[in-house]
């Protein structure tokens, strides 16, 4: 299970550590925040935690914190373009509802 | 849910802590607002789904209706439904006495010359009417962002003069907005393309309106769109097609009375659907029947584009008088604005005159309020520092005052802020130690002309022969338009330095007219600036002539050649008191040639002093 990329997703990834210049792989975690209580975030890594567990997807590596992994396990992250914005977009069957805005969900 | 994109580690933002901003396009025909939710530029839609506000108000025993349902009552309730109100705006009695055709209500003049429409609840000015247009896009806003706005960005045509502009904020006070900032409608459009991060160059900027049409160049430098040259029609647009398809309904209906009001706004709202019609399909259907004209029929795209030719040749005519004004002869894109843009033959007509397709993807009806959001998201602190800091500019250029009260511009206006500028000037007379440091702001060429901000000295400079000290001069304004200026010796490091807030004290009202000055002034400007040149010139040669005689006139120059020398000096100091140019540069030539002579035996006597007693091996030492 963990957290899977799509093709664009891992594309986008490898662009953006290639133009950074440094970064082993990409972080997803959750923080407790907003009105729905849950929202995602992007890092890049540097450094991985000892506790980190580590996926690859389509040879990228991802890194999650055990903690956030109970929120987004079996997540799928997409990269979409909607009109004139583009970005990362996930699919998490464990979400069970979005605040009305869309920044932050709750499980 | 919204996109995410990758931040560094510890910067993500938390939800719900952006502030609320939203742009506004308050047009002729229609009105939209714009805003960033979930991470993205959307217009906000009423509750049926609809983007765009008609700009039309009527006022009813019951308050005043916006939008749609007014438009629908406009049939029956002409005098009390106010259309357009944007022509209106800032303008006087008599500026609309030649719209009033176009305009059917009755106007009275109100104090301070302004226009006001007489309606059932009483007389409505433009600034009020306005206001109602933003109240309702904004109740919008506030249902779908949940929360208060904190600033409105509202774009305004860049042809709008003060008045126009000042209305324009005035109804938007009304509406209880807080603006921050006008933003000219085609910047917004550029805008939103993100023409604005892009390459340098001009940006034509084609907005056919529903009344009006506008072609706008855009010069790109350093990520800010100055506007340099605008043209166009102030009687052309959409609805000009709307109105010939109306009279050809007229035409072949064979109607030979006056159509009433009634049946022109009928007429001209079939005009329009057929005109939408014709944009995705060949042909429309014609159904009228109200008050006795009766036509049923159908029009094809090449009869309406025929019957539009003229119309569209009038908006290129425009476009090439413009290019050809700003002697600009090639754009870098084109961006286009207006409902009326989607006409197929206006965009062929645009893409064969410019020599390359324009930008169109972005819905043209929306895309300056997509652009004026993208700038209030920016403007309300939404945005990283640096991006911020790309829009503020110098109001007015900064610079130094040199010999003979010229202004020596060292920082641009437009020039965008932070910046540091370094000059270097030198001293102006033999032995001078000290400098005086004079900075001052404006456009004008003469320092009289210009405001005074600061005066320092710089002492100590060791004497040197005019010319030969370097000053190194640096202006540096911070983000917050906090000038200061060093100067700095550089031989010797000695420096003085005066901080300054160039725009204290100017309102923009001031800024402008300073601004307006310098065109104005432009020509007398040159003129006293070439004038004072000469005059600097004609004195530099005085004083360096003088100098020499004094060292070696006796011991080079025969006693009649002498007298020569000095008459031509003393002719050429007379022709400084002349103010006549001509003659000082005629003085200056005669003086030169007079000492051509005295200068070459100089130079003569210079060589032959450093190789006096000098064999050539060690000249040939000290060369090598």
């Amino acid at each position: 299970m963990g957290v899977n990329l799509t093709e664009t997703a891992a594309l986008h990834v490898t662009r953006y550590l290639e133009e950074r210049g440094s970064g082993i792989g990409i972080r997803l975690a959750v923080k407790t925040t907003g009105c729905s209580g849950l929202m995602y975030v992007l890092e890049p890594v540097d450094e991985p935690q000892p506790e980190d567990l580590r996926f690859n997807s389509k040879g990228v590596e991802v890194y999650v914190d055990p903690k956030s992994l109970v929120y987004i396990e079996g997540t799928e992250m997409d990269y979409v373009k909607q009109g004139l914005n583009e970005g990362f977009e996930f699919k998490n069957p464990n979400v069970q509802s979005e605040c009305g805005c869309g920044e932050s969900f709750t499980v | 849910m919204a996109l995410l994109q990758i931040t560094e580690p510890g910067q993500a933002a938390d939800p719900h802590q952006r502030k609320r901003a939203a742009g506004i396009d308050l047009g002729t025909t229609n009105s939209l607002i714009a805003s960033v939710r979930e991470g993205m530029i959307q217009t906000l839609a009423d509750q049926d789904g609809e983007h765009l506000l008609p700009s039309v108000v009527r006022y009813t025993d019951n308050g005043p209706v916006v939008g749609r349902l007014a438009v629908e009552s406009a049939k029956q309730d002409p005098l009390n439904t106010i259309v357009s109100v944007k022509r209106m705006m800032g303008r006087g009695i008599d500026d609309l006495k030649r719209l009033s055709g176009q305009l059917p209500y009755d106007f009275s003049a109100s104090e301070g010359g302004m226009v006001k429409i007489r309606t059932r609840v009483g007389d409505i000015s433009p600034v009020e009417a306005s206001a109602e247009i933003l109240k309702s896009l904004v109740n919008r806003s506030t249902e779908k962002l949940a929360g208060e706005l904190h600033g409105v960005v509202i774009t305004v045509p860049s042809y709008f003069d003060d008045a126009q502009r000042q209305a324009t904020r005035d109804a938007a006070r009304l509406a209880g907005l807080n603006v921050l900032r006008l933003l000219n409608e085609p910047t917004a459009a550029a805008v939103a393309y993100g023409l604005d991060t892009g390459a340098e160059g001009i940006v034509a900027v084609y907005d056919l309106g529903g009344g009006t049409f506008d072609i706008s160049l855009l010069k790109l430098n350093q990520g800010i769109f100055e506007v340099v040259a605008t043209g166009g029609d102030s009687a052309l647009g959409g609805d000009d097609f709307d109105r010939r398809i109306a009279e050809w309904i007229i035409d072949q209906s064979g109607y030979d009375k006056d159509v009433n009001p009634r049946q022109l706004r009928t007429l001209m709202m079939q005009a329009r659907d057929i005109k939408e019609t014709l944009s995705t399909c060949d042909r429309s259907g014609i159904s009228i029947d109200v008050d006795d004209l009766k036509f049923n029929g159908t029009l094809s795209r090449s009869v309406f584009e025929e019957m539009i030719a003229d119309l569209i040749n009038q908006s290129i005519k425009a476009c090439r008088r413009t290019m050809r004004d700003a002697g600009i002869d090639e754009v870098k894109s084109i961006v286009l604005v207006g409902g009326s843009t989607r006409v197929p033959a206006v965009r062929s007509a645009v893409a064969e005159f410019f020599g390359r397709e324009p930008l169109g993807d972005i819905d043209p009806d929306r895309v300056v309020a997509i652009g004026a959001a993208v700038q209030a998201d920016i403007l309300v602190g939404n945005k990283p520092d640096d991006e911020m800091l790309l829009l503020d500019v110098l109001p007015l250029s900064l610079g130094l005052e040199t010999v003979g009260s010229l202004v020596e511009k060292v920082i641009d206006r437009n020039t965008t802020i932070p910046v540091s500028k370094a000059q270097e000037f030198t001293t102006f007379k033999d032995g001078q130690t000290a400098m005086l440091i004079h900075v001052v702001q404006g456009e004008r060429e003469l320092v009289n002309d210009c405001r005074s901000l600061a005066r320092f000295e710089l002492h100590d400079i060791p004497q040197m022969v005019a010319g030969a000290a370097r000053i190194e001069v640096l202006f540096q304004v911070d983000a917050d338009g906090l000038l200061s200026v060093s100067a700095r010796e550089t031989t010797t490091g000695v420096s003085a330095s005066v901080e300054v807030k160039p725009s204290y004290g100017l309102s923009d009202a001031e800024v402008t007219s300073m601004l307006k000055a310098s065109f104005d002034h432009a020509q007398e400007d040159i003129a006293s600036r070439s004038l004072s040149e000469a005059k600097v010139e004609a004195r530099r040669m005085i004083d360096a002539l003088l100098g020499a005689l004094e060292l070696d006139g006796e011991k080079l120059l025969a006693p009649g050649q002498m007298v020569l020398l000095n008459q031509a000096i003393d002719k050429l100091q007379e022709t400084l008191s002349l103010e006549n140019i001509e003659q000082i540069k005629e003085g200056v030539e005669i003086l030169g040639k007079a000492s051509e002579e005295f200068a070459s035996l100089r130079m003569d006597a210079a060589v032959r002093e450093v190789l006096a007693g000098r064999r050539i091996d060690q000249l040939e030492e000290d060369i090598g």
